[in-house]
């Protein structure tokens, strides 16, 4: 039982192996072969260009609000998704496909509605 | 494998129908010129008459539909008819209400009408995440109906408040239905009272869910110690929305509470009884007693509402007694028609006297109401009797069978309870008579046809059908649970 | 297999916590992340449960009281902002008006 656990997780443990050569070589081998020179623009906070000035936390425009709200409604409804998917084929194979397939677009009709009603009142312009 | 059937879709057709005409309609009115929308009510009123056609055409129906999540039977029938009539009269109060204070938009009735499918939902549900599902469908649109006349910072905080709570009560029932779902390894009601006849390994967890459950309920249903939110909400919220809110939230709370603890908790009834009989004085007692020292209207008749909150979970109290339980059903259900009919009565007449910014609704300005507006202040007359529980009108007739049902039970205490809390109640809703006609003063009331129409429906009918009082009982003695 | 017991405890932890906050928090946003705290809870049951039963059914619930919670999310954010917007803060106590 437990040596089954074990090789269970072995594929695992070859990507963990595999994922940390790969960063160590790449950190290593900068590292080791790149110059190094420090300048006054490479101790900033942000090396983007950006200033680092006024505090961390500033205002956001409430148009980032609206559009994280739909982004959350929408992309939750794809849970309901999984399931049927994992059903899918079985009813498929049952011959009843037909309904399966009506189940899931009664489903995409309501999301359909959601959708329009959201693009007609302008939520998803970005003016 | 599970399937889907005709029967199926024809066992719920009313409430689909309402859900369907609901999606139709928000596509419509943000589709439509000006000129279209303002068809809207109109078309949501024609939606729920459709709906309550449907729905009492398909009387007759008794299905167990949905692979057992649902349940068609009588009780769900009265129910759908209770909430289709409630949702038609709000239409009608809201209409002129909306466009006086200039938030007129078609959405509104949309979220109506899916809170209405969601009361609907919650007559029918057999299984307890269907409960948890329809009672969020109730809840998530009356928290926007309560914002809907943002900014105005009132109902805004109405909104918030009552979301907040309304999520926390929420989350108690979720609880509540997983530690039943591990006691039982069901949600469905009727597998979860064969797994309790068969024995349970943990029956503490099945107590406890039950416990947790009625918490979140008594939050939905504003029963005293969960009451708090009411007044305020009740008094910020839209006027319109909180005649809705008094009377479907009720109808839709009672509803699931009383099919989920008849039909899957009996076996806990001699547990839950002290617990019940404490929360029935709780909120008799505070319901009646905070009412008497309001003085804005609104507030008023939110601590009457939880007042008679109390009065329907006084039926609740035996519902583990095979004798009496179906004579206490329908003694609630008649209950909640008499106080929905009432109800929306006095908020019309609340609406009527109501001005912009939240004035005109104190007490002092229904100073010499008879005076100026006799048929209105005869109709809140009548309305005030019936909550007091006089004759002829409907809320006599309801307390009486409910007393009668309580008393059937053996809860002598009780019954007496909710006598002595009715004499109370008696002196603030008489406070208002007072006022109406004995008082001097100018209220100045909108002349709105629609308005009117609705006070003079509810106010004969109050009076009226308390000579039809024994049919309406049949009606809804006919109306029972199909149990397994 | 680690027993359901310790998941009920965890899990009535996690609810008591979410509900501590509610009672206890005056900040709305937070208020809302402990009745979230109290859902995911629930969810933590069901799902424990539905490994004990070796039932799918937990599972499923638990896809529902997610989106539910979602479609809360929405609501109740655009409520807070609503009356952030007005009253330039979400603590209740200073929100709260009404009284009587």
């Amino acid at each position: 039982m437990v040596t089954n656990l074990l090789t269970d997780y072995w594929p695992i443990l070859v990507l963990l192996l595999v994922s940390l050569g790969f960063a160590g070589i790449a950190m290593g081998g900068g590292l080791l072969l790149g110059p190094r020179r420090s300048s006054a623009r490479k101790q900033e906070a942000y090396e983007s260009g950006m200033r680092a000035i006024g505090p961390g936390t500033r205002q956001m425009p409430v148009r980032f609000y609206l559009v994280a709200v739909l982004f959350i409604l929408f992309d939750i409804e794809v849970i309901f998704f999984l399931p049927w998917a994992v059903v899918f084929r079985q009813y498929y194979e049952n011959g009843l496909g037909a309904f399966i397939l009506l189940e899931m677009l009664v489903f995409i009709v309501i999301l359909l509605v959601g959708y329009a009603y959201a693009w007609k009142k302008g939520a998803l312009e970005w003016e | 494998m599970p399937i889907i059937s005709s029967t199926d879709l024809l066992a719920i057709l009313p409430t689909a129908f309402v859900v369907v005409w609901a999606c139709t309609l928000l596509l419509v009115d943000v589709f439509a010129g000006a000129g279209g929308k303002r068809l809207t009510p109109w078309l949501a009123a024609l939606g729920l008459l459709a709906a309550l056609v449907l729905s009492v055409r398909g009387g007759g129906l008794e299905q167990t539909a949905f692979n057992g999540m649902l349940e068609v039977d009588g009780f769900s029938h009265a129910i759908n008819a209770l909430v289709l009539g409630s949702g038609l009269l709000a239409v009608l109060l809201s209409v002129d209400y909306l466009r006086q204070h200039g938030i007129a938009k078609g959405e509104y009735y949309v979220m109506l009408l899916f809170s209405i499918s969601g009361v609907m939902l919650m007559g029918a549900a057999a299984d307890l995440i269907v409960v948890f599902l329809s009672i969020e469908l109730l809840s998530i649109p009356l928290y926007i109906l309560a914002a809907f006349a943002q900014p105005d910072p009132k109902s805004e905080e109405a909104g918030l408040k009552y979301f907040l709570l309304g999520a926390f009560a929420g989350a108690f029932l979720l609880y509540g239905v997983a530690l039943v779902y591990g006691a039982t390894a069901s949600t469905r009601l009727s597998e979860i009272t064969a797994a309790v006849a068969a024995g349970l390994e943990n029956p503490i967890f099945l107590l406890l869910g039950a416990a947790l459950i009625l918490i979140g309920f008594g939050f939905k249903v504003a029963a005293a110690p969960f009451h708090m939110w009411t007044p305020d909400v009740y008094e910020g919220a839209p006027t319109p929305v909180t005649a809705f809110m008094a009377v479907g939230a009720k109808v839709g709370g009672f509803a699931a509470l009383l099919r989920v603890f008849i039909v899957a908790f009996p076996s806990l009834g001699a547990d839950l009884a002290p617990v019940l009989i404490g929360v029935v004085a709780a909120t008799l007692i505070i319901g009646n007693v905070a009412a008497i020292a309001q003085n804005n209207i609104k507030r008023l008749l939110a601590y009457s509402s939880i007042s008679h909150a109390g009065f329907i979970l006084m039926a609740f109290v035996p519902y583990a007694d095979d004798a009496v339980y179906r004579d206490t059903l329908a003694a609630a259900l008649f209950y909640l028609l008499a106080f929905a009919v009432t109800s929306f009565g006095s908020w019309a007449v609340v609406m009527a006297l109501e001005k912009a910014e939240g004035k005109g609704l104190e007490l002092q300005d229904y100073a010499g109401l008879f005076r100026r507006h006799p048929g209105l202040a005869v109709a809140m007359f009548v309305f005030m009797l019936s909550f007091i529980g006089v004759p002829p009108t409907l809320g006599f007739a309801g307390k009486f069978y409910l007393f009668r049902a309580v008393l059937e039970g053996g809860y002598v205490g009780l019954a007496v309870l909710g006598v002595l809390t009715s004499l109370v109640s008696a002196y603030y809703y008489l406070r208002v008579v007072v006022v109406m006609f004995m008082q001097d003063g100018k209220p100045q009331a909108q002349a709105s046809p629609l308005l009117n129409l609705a006070t003079a429906v509810t106010a004969v009918g109050t009076v009226a059908l308390f000579f039809f009082s024994q049919p309406l009982l049949d009606w809804a003695a006919g109306a029972f649970l199909r149990l397994f | 297999m680690v027993p359901v017991q310790y998941f009920v405890g965890l899990s009535a932890i996690l609810f008591t916590l979410g509900a501590l906050g509610v009672l206890t928090r005056r900040n709305a946003i937070i208020i809302f992340m402990s009745i979230e705290l109290m859902l995911n809870s629930a969810n933590l049951l069901f799902v424990a449960f539905a490994r004990a039963f070796e039932a799918l059914s937990g599972q499923i619930f638990v896809f529902f009281v997610m989106t539910v919670a979602a479609a809360e999310v929405a609501v109740g954010l655009a409520l807070i902002v609503a009356v952030f917007r007005t009253k330039d803060t979400i603590n209740i106590d200073e929100v709260s008006s009404l009284r009587g």
